[in-house]
């Protein structure tokens, strides 16, 4: 914890030039989702869950799922480089057999919380695991990271109405927020805006970042750690979708496309990466 | 049944304290006692299924022992992903209870019909169907199902249903329990028709001809060893259920015809609801009739067969 901006900067960076390389590699789309959570996934691994990667299964670890699946190669990474698991289980990433797959399977690997990939699946697990906490008197946090496309499914606002009247004090929910879907634009798909204010009406805490900025994503999730809040707090992260590569930015061909060497070689670069 | 799963589920949850009990805003009074011995473990999710067993799959990973209590077609048709997924996937004991099962609701029309919920729940792997035929089934069933190593789900009544059994029976997940024996026929029952089957076998009585009577009680895993013997010992096995043709027991079984070594010599009669939606206004014993679920008509699709 207390890690510098500079030094969490420096982490993301090399964060991203890993997926973008897992995903030259593994011949695997969704890089554009990926890059897009990094910074949310540095701040909470490195300042905010309450975790030990040498005991991933103690009882009363903090428990984050990522409910947008599609993003797994950036979870994977973001264990790997906090000490979850060895290299080599991450270099393995996609190969016929391995462990670590495009979305992760139950169990796939130390600090995979949850299977997901189907979308709004995520967030009722994570009130699960909440309503566990309460019942079995465990002082853990659950977060779950869902995709603003993820928000059109209903089950989410099932359970987003089901956590307010639990009053979840326990529970937050980021969303990255990068303005895109498979196939288009998330306002012009459903009509998603005003999203914050959406979790606000549902009985939620809820806050607007720019999911890029340590410093205002690190002053949200400060809000996590208060033992008393009985609202489940929701932490809107407005994000760029391939955040970090000039040329993956807001492009949602990168939803799908695979980098090239040359490409893979140009966006390393860009992140100072050698 | 349901006043008994209240009962049962309310004894389980004074013995242990990981028991939760999860309902799809039904149940009105059904589990005040529930709430008064468990307090904090009854949780009233609203009319989103969805959301239930997610939530149930969140709290078996976390250690809780919890159970879905609802309509029985809210409970499966509308949360399939949510039960292969959630529960299925990733290998959940999570008990999904369906009530108001087959057609015990037959009078609020066919959106609480449940004729096809087995048929669509056997296909997840590691996941049981189990279907008590009796009050008295029910809470074995239902302690059998907390030990189970996968989701459980278990189909019941309606309230008020005759009970068969004058005991608790020795109730196992996957193990038929014959209730009548007979030489030349067999009635193998799944669920709440368990009472008309044996009616069928009184009918079959009169008319001379020896039928034994089974509740199979789970349709998976499916007691394999009591088709091996029913088939090679009578000359005729119906099974009999208020679910479609299509999928439940009838296909089940002849599914393990078509795949086993051709020791099967019984012919097979499956008795349950034809493959379309009933769309008149109709109580249970009208949609029955309708079905071809009388004792009447077992009886003589039964000696046709012979």
């Amino acid at each position: 914890m207390n890690t510098s901006p500079d030094k969490l900067q420096g982490i993301a960076a090399a964060l991203r030039a890993e997926v973008i390389g897992l995903s030259h590699r593994a011949k695997t789309p969704h890089l554009g989702s990926a890059l897009s959570c990094i910074d949310l996934l540095v701040a909470l691994y490195w300042e905010c869950l309450r975790i030990n990667p040498k005991a991933a299964d103690a009882p009363g670890r903090d428990r984050f799922i990522l409910s947008k699946g599609h993003a797994a190669p950036a979870l994977y990474a973001t264990l790997c480089e906090r000490g979850f698991f060895p290299r080599t289980l991450l270099e393995e990433y996609g190969n016929d057999g391995a462990a670590l797959a495009e979305q992760p399977a139950p169990g796939c690997a130390p600090g995979v919380e949850w299977a997901t990939g189907s979308l709004g699946h995520g967030l009722s697990a994570a009130v699960g695991m909440a309503l566990a906490a309460r019942i079995q008197k465990r002082e853990y946090r659950t977060v779950a990271l869902l995709s603003d496309g993820e928000c059109n499914e209903g089950s989410v606002w099932e359970a987003a109405m089901f956590a307010a009247a639990q009053n979840l004090g326990s529970l937050t929910v980021l969303v990255d927020y990068n303005k895109w879907q498979a196939t288009g634009r998330s306002e012009e798909v459903m009509a998603l805006a005003p999203l914050r204010d959406k979790w606000e009406a549902f009985g939620w805490e809820s806050y607007e970042v720019d999911g890029h900025d340590f410093a205002e994503i690190l002053a949200a999730l400060a809000c996590v750690q208060l033992a008393d809040r009985t609202k489940p707090l929701a932490i809107v992260a407005h994000t760029i979708k391939g955040r970090g590569v000039s040329f993956m930015e807001d492009d949602n061909n990168w939803h799908y496309r695979i980098p090239n060497a040359e490409e893979l070689g140009a966006a390393k670069k860009e992140l100072g990466i050698a | 049944m349901r006043n008994s799963f209240a009962d049962e589920i309310t004894k389980l949850a004074q013995q242990r304290d990981d028991i939760v009990l999860l309902s799809g805003d039904i149940g009105n009074r059904l589990f005040d006692r529930f709430k008064e011995v468990a307090p904090g473990r009854f949780f009233n999710c609203g009319v989103a299924e969805a959301n239930m067993i997610g939530v149930a799959a969140g709290m078996a990973a976390s250690g809780l022992k919890p159970v879905c209590y609802t309509i029985a077609s809210f409970v499966t048709y509308r949360v399939m992903e949510q039960i292969r997924l959630d529960l299925g996937y990733h290998h959940q004991n999570v008990v999904v209870v369906g009530t108001g099962a087959g057609l015990s609701y037959a009078s609020l029309g066919s959106t609480h019909h449940s004729v096809e919920d087995m048929g669509m729940l056997r296909l997840i792997p590691g996941l049981a169907v189990v279907a008590p035929g009796d009050a008295m089934e029910l809470r074995p069933a239902l302690r059998a199902a907390f030990e189970y190593p996968g989701p459980v789900y278990i189909r019941i009544g309606k309230k008020g249903e005759p009970v068969v059994h004058s005991n608790e029976p020795d109730f196992r997940i996957g193990k038929a329990l014959p209730v009548r024996e007979g030489m030349d026929a067999w009635i193998l029952s799944l669920g709440n028709t368990l009472p008309l089957a044996l009616e069928a076998a009184a009918v079959l009585e009169g008319r001379g001809t020896s039928c034994g009577v089974a509740s199979m009680g789970s349709l998976k895993p499916l007691d394999v060893d009591f088709l091996s013997k029913v088939f090679e010992s009578a000359k005729v096995v119906a099974t009999v259920e208020e679910h479609s043709v299509l999928g439940g027991l009838g296909t089940a079984v002849a599914e393990w015809i078509a795949a086993d070594t051709g020791r099967a010599k019984a012919k097979l009669v499956t008795v349950g609801t034809p493959d379309e939606f009933l769309h008149q206004t109709t109580h249970q014993s009208s949609a029955r009739l309708w079905a071809g679920l009388t004792a009447q008509h077992i009886a003589n699709r039964i000696v046709a067969a012979s």
